[in-house]
């Protein structure tokens, strides 16, 4: 016998989208998957609150050579992928330069993991509310 | 905001930990599967870390 196909939910996928990358896990929680909406909330939580107490520099958008401009748009958006963590540290005014030294470099790659995780999330998100996925 | 130091090792560990995590979750489709990917994951992890670091120490002599 074979599984069923997931079904799609009632709920429109472009707020749930939206609002997955805003608060993460959030998504997840719409969708009923509590566990999941959990975990996610945490493991972005945790890779952003160490970037930040690490003091990792935010990414700022600069155009130059490709490397350059990879790199550095990259990581903004990356930083933008954590979604409302991003935009209330801002607000708060956490400015860390991009100093040199080991322990910041970590903090900035841990800064970007947290967005790239959620933006995995947001995806999973978006497969479950158009019932791709269960 | 504390402020904070980790070694390498730490972070590569609370890294590893994450990330293992949400790709069992976004990648698979049953709770077992998730479990079981989000370990493979995690060793997978471990193995470049030590795998790389070996490889690292023993390449520069």
């Amino acid at each position: 016998m074979s599984t069923p196909a997931p079904r799609a939910t009632s709920i429109p996928w472009i707020p749930l989208v939206g609002i997955a990358w805003l608060i993460p896990g959030a998504g997840h929680f719409l969708l009923k998957r509590t566990t999941r909406a959990i975990l996610m909330f945490v493991c972005v939580l945790v890779s952003f609150l160490l970037g930040l107490m690490l003091r990792g520099a935010f990414f700022e958008p600069q155009y130059g050579d490709l490397f350059t401009t990879l790199i550095y748009c990259g990581g903004y958006i990356g930083n933008l992928a954590s979604g409302a963590f991003y935009f209330i540290s801002v607000w708060f005014g956490y400015n860390q330069p991009d100093v040199a030294g080991h322990v910041h470099d970590y903090g900035t790659k841990l800064l970007v993991a947290a967005g790239l995780m959620n933006l995995l999330a947001v995806v999973d998100t978006y497969e479950i509310a158009t019932g791709k996925k269960e | 905001m504390p402020k904070m130091t980790l070694s390498h090792m730490e972070v590569s560990l609370v890294f590893a930990v994450v990330c293992s995590i949400v790709m069992g979750i976004v990648s698979k489709r049953t709770n077992i599967d998730r479990i079981q990917y989000g370990l493979y994951t995690f060793g997978c992890f471990i193995v470049a870390l030590f795998g790389l670091g070996w490889l690292m120490y023993l390449g520069h002599g």
